[in-house]
Formats: C-alpha cells, sequence, structure tokens
C-alpha cells in the first residue's frame, strides 16, 4: 500500500460537518470502486451533489481523474484485500460497484481477471461480513454477459438466457461477477441488489472499442453482414445509476437507448465509409492489422459485427427512468465531440490528483465549509 | 427519411407497435413519477456542483453542450431500418422485383384472405420446394393485398449467410426465437409467418412431396397462446413442383455444415443456374378458418397435451385442405 487511507473516523465527523443536514430520512453513505476510472470518478461527482449523501469514499488503484470535493478517496490493491476494514470502519450503507473491465483490449487477461472477478468477490465478501452495514448495492454491468450468436432474440430481456455458452474471456468474468452478484442477493436478503447491464456505451468523452473503431478513416465492418447496434449515451448511464441509487432498485436491467442502427448505419452518422473485413477467419486473417496496431477488434467485437445486438429497455423505463438519448443521439453526441475535437485537440481537463491539496481542502480548520449553495 | 425508432414514432407500414401491454413492475414498488422525478438528480445539476468550485484549480472543460430542444425529438435517421431489421424502402424494390415472377410465372391465386384478422396474427403455413419459394409469395401477397408487412420466422441458417442473411433480414426475416415472436404478435399486433416443419419440409424429395412432417414440437401453438393471437392456417399448391428434390446428399451437408443438400430437378435442366431458378408452377394458396385458443396469455406454460392436440389438429387441417386442392387441380402448371 503505497498511500494508507485516511483515518475512517476522522473522515466521518468532518465530511458531518461539510454538509447540511437532511431533516428528512437518513443519510446515505457511500462506497463507489473505481474512482479512478471515468464511470466513478462521474458517479462520485454527482453524488457529491446530492446532499441526501453524506459520505463518499472511493476506491481505486489510481488516483481520481476528475475534480471531487467532499469524496474521500482511498487507494487500494485491484483486489481490495483491505475492503472489509474500510466497510466495516466507515459504515457504508450503499456500495456502488463501477470498477468492472468492460474493454479487453486494456489490458491483460490477468489482471482484468484480477478487477473483475476477484475484486467482485472480495466486495460481496466485505459486504456480507457479519458486521455488514451494507443495504445496497448497485453493480454496473454489461450487455455483453448476453453473448452474440445467430441464434438470439432481436431483443433480449433481462431473463432471456444467452444462446451459447461464453468463450471470451471478458465474457466469462462478467458471468462469473453476475455470479457472485446472485449468491450476494440471495445469501442477503435484506440487502437491496441492482444489477444495471449496460449496452454499447458512447457519448463525448468515453473511448471504447467501437468508438475506436467508429474513429478510423474507413469503419471495418464484415463483409455481408449488416449487424443493427443498440447505443445508450454516456449520462444516461450515469442517470441510470443514480437512478437506481435513488429508488433502490430491484434486480436486473438492461440499460440501452431506444431503436438499433445498422452498422453501415452508425458509419454514415460518422461521416465514414466501411470496408469489408472477409467474413471466414476473420480473426486470423486481420491479425497483421492487429500487429500494426491498425485494427483492435477483440474477439466478441467480431460475433457483435455480425449479429449485433438488442436489448430490451422497458424494465428500467417501467420504473419511471427517462433515456435522455435514444441510440441514433449518442451516436451524434460522440460524433460532435469528435469533430470539435478535430479541431481543438484533446481539450482535456487538466486536473491532477494532489494528495496534499485534497487533504487540505478536506480537513484542515483553516477551510470554511459552510457554503451553501443549490 | 422516415423512421421508427423508439415507441413513439413508428413507419406507417409498421401498425400501432406501442408499449407493452404487461409492465414488469410490480405495484409494491411502483413509484409516483413525480416524485421519481423530484428526487432525481440530473447530470447537469451535478457537474455545474461540481464545477462551480470547490477552490483547487480551474476545471477546463470542453464547452457544454446546449440543452436539446424538447421539441426536436426526431432522430435523424440515415435509413429506414427498423427494429427489426426490416427496411420498407428494401421491400419495395423487392415487391417491384418480386411482382413479374409473382404474377406471371407463378399466377398466384388466393382464396380466403379476408380470413386474416386484423391484429396480431400467427400465419402457419406448410414448407416446399429445395430453396422455398413459399415464404417470399406469402408474404409479397399479403402485404400486396393487405397492405400489412408479413415478418418471416426462419431458421437460424439464413442469418449466417453473408449478403444473404442481411436482405433476408432486410425483407423482413428474422430468426425464429420465441422472443422474436412473442413481442411481434403480442405488442406490436403484427402478422407473423412460420413453418412448423422447420428444414423437414423443403428438405423432403418429390416423391414426398404434399407430405406434412411433423409440426416440431408444437412451439408455435404455445406463442400463439402466450401472445393471445389465433393462428392462421394457410395450405401452399404449386411450391412443392417449383423446385423439387431428387434426392440429397447428406454427407456433403454436414460436410458444408448446411441443414440439408438437395440435388433438384432445376439443376438438371438448368444446371448452375437451377440453384436460383424456379419451375413455372401454378401457385394456389387457402387461408384456413383462424384457431382461437381459449387461454390466458402470458402464462409461463401451457398444458403440454393441449398444446401438442391443437399443433397436431392444425396439422391435419392444412393436410385435408391439401388433398381438397390436389383433389381439383388438373395440372401442375396451369392449376
Amino acid at each position: 500500500m503505497p498511500d494508507q487511507p485516511p483515518s475512517p473516523t476522522r473522515l466521518t465527523r468532518r465530511a458531518t460537518d461539510a454538509l447540511e443536514i437532511d431533516p428528512n430520512g437518513p443519510r446515505r453513505r457511500v462506497l463507489v470502486t473505481g474512482l479512478g476510472t471515468f464511470w466513478g470518478g462521474r458517479v462520485a461527482q454527482a453524488l457529491e451533489a446530492n446532499p441526501a449523501v453524506e459520505v463518499i469514499v472511493g476506491l481505486d488503484t489510481t488516483e481520481p481523474t476528475v475534480e471531487l470535493e467532499r469524496t474521500e478517496y482511498v487507494r487500494v490493491d485491484a483486489n481490495y484485500s483491505i475492503l472489509s476494514r474500510i466497510v466495516r470502519a466507515t459504515r457504508v450503507d450503499t456500495i456502488i460497484h463501477t470498477f468492472l473491465v468492460m474493454d479487453p483490449t486494456q489490458m491483460s487477461q490477468r489482471a482484468m481477471h484480477e478487477i473483475n472477478v476477484i475484486g467482485t468477490m472480495n466486495l460481496f465478501a466485505a459486504a456480507s461480513a457479519a458486521s455488514s452495514t451494507v443495504r445496497s448495492v448497485i453493480v454496473k454491468s454489461s450487455t455483453l454477459v448476453y453473448g452474440c450468436a445467430p441464434e438470439d432474440p432481436v431483443w433480449f430481456t433481462e431473463s432471456t438466457p444467452r444462446s451459447r455458452p461464453a468463450r471470451e474471456p471478458i465474457e466469462r468474468s462478467l458471468e462469473a461477477v453476475e455470479g457472485y452478484v446472485r449468491d450476494f442477493a440471495g445469501d442477503n436478503p435484506h440487502v437491496n441488489v441492482a444489477l444495471l447491464r449496460f449496452s454499447n456505451v458512447i457519448g463525448a468523452e468515453l473511448e471504447t472499442p467501437l468508438t475506436r473503431l467508429l474513429q478510423l478513416p474507413v469503419v471495418p465492418s464484415i463483409f455481408g453482414f449488416d449487424p443493427r447496434f443498440q447505443f445508450v449515451h454516456e449520462d444516461d448511464v450515469i442517470k441510470s445509476l443514480l437512478f437506481a441509487f435513488n429508488n433502490d432498485l430491484p434486480g436486473v436491467f438492461n440499460v440501452a437507448g431506444d431503436g438499433l442502427l445498422p452498422w453501415s448505419e452508425v458509419a454514415a452518422l460518422c461521416g465514414k465509409r466501411t470496408v469489408a473485413l472477409p467474413p471466414v477467419a476473420t480473426g486470423f486473417l486481420t491479425s497483421p492489422l492487429r500487429q500494426l496496431g491498425v485494427l483492435d477488434l477483440p474477439e466478441e467485437y467480431e460475433g457483435l459485427l455480425k449479429y449485433g445486438r438488442g436489448v430490451d429497455n422497458h424494465r428500467l423505463k417501467n420504473f419511471g427512468f427517462r433515456y435522455e438519448h435514444t441510440s441514433t443521439e449518442a451516436v451524434e453526441a460522440f460524433i460532435r465531440a469528435v469533430r470539435l475535437r478535430k479541431v481543438v485537440g484533446e481539450n482535456e481537463p487538466s486536473y491532477r490528483y494532489e494528495r496534499d491539496v485534497e487533504q487540505f481542502f478536506r480537513h484542515s480548520p483553516a477551510v470554511r465549509k459552510d457554503r451553501r449553495q443549490a | 427519411m422516415e423512421q421508427d425508432d423508439s415507441d413513439s414514432k413508428q413507419s406507417p407500414s409498421n401498425q400501432t407497435p406501442g408499449t407493452p401491454r404487461t409492465p414488469t413492475a410490480t405495484p409494491a414498488i411502483r413509484l409516483d413519477a413525480a416524485e421519481l422525478l423530484n428526487q432525481e438528480i440530473t447530470l447537469e445539476e451535478a457537474l455545474n456542483h461540481a464545477g462551480s468550485g470547490a477552490g483547487h484549480g480551474e476545471l477546463v472543460q470542453l464547452p457544454q453542450e446546449e440543452p436539446r430542444n424538447p421539441d426536436a425529438l426526431d432522430d435523424r435517421r440515415r435509413s429506414d431500418v427498423n427494429e427489426w431489421g426490416r427496411s420498407e424502402h428494401m421491400r419495395e424494390i423487392a415487391r417491384r422485383v418480386y411482382d413479374p415472377i409473382y404474377k406471371h410465372w407463378f399466377r398466384v391465386e388466393w382464396e380466403g384472405l379476408e380470413k386474416i384478422p386484423e391484429g396480431g396474427a400467427l400465419l402457419v403455413a406448410n414448407h416446399a420446394a429445395a430453396i422455398p419459394s413459399d415464404a417470399p409469395v406469402i408474404m409479397h401477397g399479403i402485404e400486396t393485398k393487405l397492405n400489412r408487412p408479413v415478418y418471416g420466422l426462419a431458421d437460424n441458417f439464413f442469418r449466417t449467410i453473408p449478403v444473404v442473411g442481411t436482405i433476408w433480414n432486410r425483407l423482413g426475416g428474422l430468426p425464429a426465437h420465441p422472443d422474436n415472436a412473442y413481442r411481434l404478435l403480442r405488442e406490436q399486433d403484427q402478422l407473423v409467418l412460420v413453418f412448423p416443419e422447420g428444414t423437414k419440409g423443403p428438405s423432403k424429395t418429390y416423391s414426398e412431396r404434399y407430405q406434412l412432417r411433423r409440426f416440431g414440437r408444437g412451439g408455435f401453438v404455445e406463442i400463439a397462446m402466450r401472445a393471445g393471437v389465433p393462428v392462421v392456417p394457410i395450405a401452399v399448391v404449386g411450391a412443392e413442383e417449383s423446385m423439387p428434390t431428387l434426392f440429397r446428399v447428406p454427407s456433403i451437408a454436414r460436410a458444408l455444415g448446411v441443414p440439408y443438400l438437395p440435388v433438384t430437378a432445376n439443376m438438371l435442366v438448368a444446371g448452375p443456374l437451377g440453384l436460383v431458378s424456379y419451375f413455372p408452377s401454378k401457385f394456389k394458396l387457402k387461408v384456413l378458418d383462424p384457431v382461437h385458443f381459449d387461454v390466458p396469455a402470458d402464462r409461463d406454460r401451457y398444458s403440454r397435451s393441449r398444446v401438442m392436440d391443437e399443433s397436431e389438429a392444425i396439422r391435419d387441417r392444412i393436410q385435408a385442405a391439401l388433398y381438397t386442392m390436389l383433389r381439383e387441380r388438373r395440372s401442375v402448371w396451369f392449376g
């Protein structure tokens, strides 16, 4: 452990001081995993704005990349070995588990296994300890768990089983994760568990294998196939996680924008032409391109480029959730951001986490905490 | 270009799909929508809050996009491919190309088209010809005569063939998955065409013509029961002679990974062209009385024996209708 976690007792007291007390109802104490990732950071930012949230503890192996005001960052190792201590010490009542790797190109299979499977296992072990105060768990999973096969239905509902057993490491690891979620939910009926399965996420900022494909000079497709894709805007992802948090949604939910777009149309929306890859032995024949780093197409996306995948989003809607973006609008938001970046360059926030500065703002008596704002 | 992306927006060719009739929310957890809206924190608020300054460092952010005009809800779609992969535009082209074949080659005649009810219905027909000629005839006929789209469910094998699979899908073909049928029938009141014989129908040889195979495991009856729609049996005469199979070559079929590999009379007559050309047999189609099942919809399971009985009864009726039509047929080519 390079850094020690901040003293838990102090953390609690100061955070309470910092906030106006909401007279109605209990205030939530939330643990967010993957604070250094895009999702964890955005979720924590959004939670900070919620006065009903008393404490936000963020875990990650890396430092936060977004500016946070009152979230307490704890550096942990990838599989959360000290997690039960943190849960015990901070007495969190909610865990938002965003630290799951969905993009297998970003790391080795082993590292992904550590984060997804072992990390989740330890997380739930800590949450189900006898002294645990956890009453609500929200997990950010992916529609990758449905797989992709020719015999698939056009729309997967939350209860549709996948057509073929999972073969790719990412899908297998997510299956294992969901298995832990189910076991945990079964063993702890007093805990509200929400499992959100997100479709292909796209938007202004996030980089995924699909957004990389769509930014190539020509967009790869597979000859003779024009599968239909569903997208969900990154803002809707955050919105749905908060929706699940605020309403204690129970069960499994697909999160995906309305509508399915043919891949050719997605490329057209991005102003790109498609170039056909061979339909048989795609992996083998494109391996030279992979070696050159031109094409970075994970195995599970080969299937997707043939058969696509649609998920039914009615269940979440029936609980009152409203999407801001359809699939088309999500792609348009993405391409508008790409156009802007092309002109002004990578105008990303140049925020850097400085431990001393953050500690000063959170815990120094010199900082006045009576700032009130909507 | 028209589009039909979400529930509220559908192309005219798709009749009132609408929202599902069966909300999954249980009463105990159904929350007041207004209450939900109040509790919810929008992302903008969150971002504004985060950006409005803890005081360290200026947060440099890409300029936020203008809030969307709530009236401008129409997606600017580039194609009219709908949620099922069907494109009315492609269908229109196909109708124009196929119409002369339908009218002048097969000289299709329908009987009892008026029996196809309003709303969702599961069309069930006998299946024949090495490359089935009955599906396009039925779909074209109903689309042109009743001006309603027909979705054809077929073996998943179709979907794995490059080009063919995509075109098939754009023309209204779908993999035969119960979920697809249920959603089309129950939630969108569409017409769905299935061939319960599956590949056993088109793979039979000429000597077995008009002898219906087993109707699967009665899955089609179960779907119709669950969706609460009638089954409309259709007897098709003419498809068998349009591309008769002389014999099958199972070993090559296995090697190629295809469901069956026929040697057809068309191949003997026209060589390789025989793969794609039909004999001009006269098509006659007879729509039989719809079968309504007097059971509640949306059950998880239905009595197996009841399902099999209904399935067998429908099969018998189609078989009987075929025999009647064959008794009256004077010529394969002229009807």
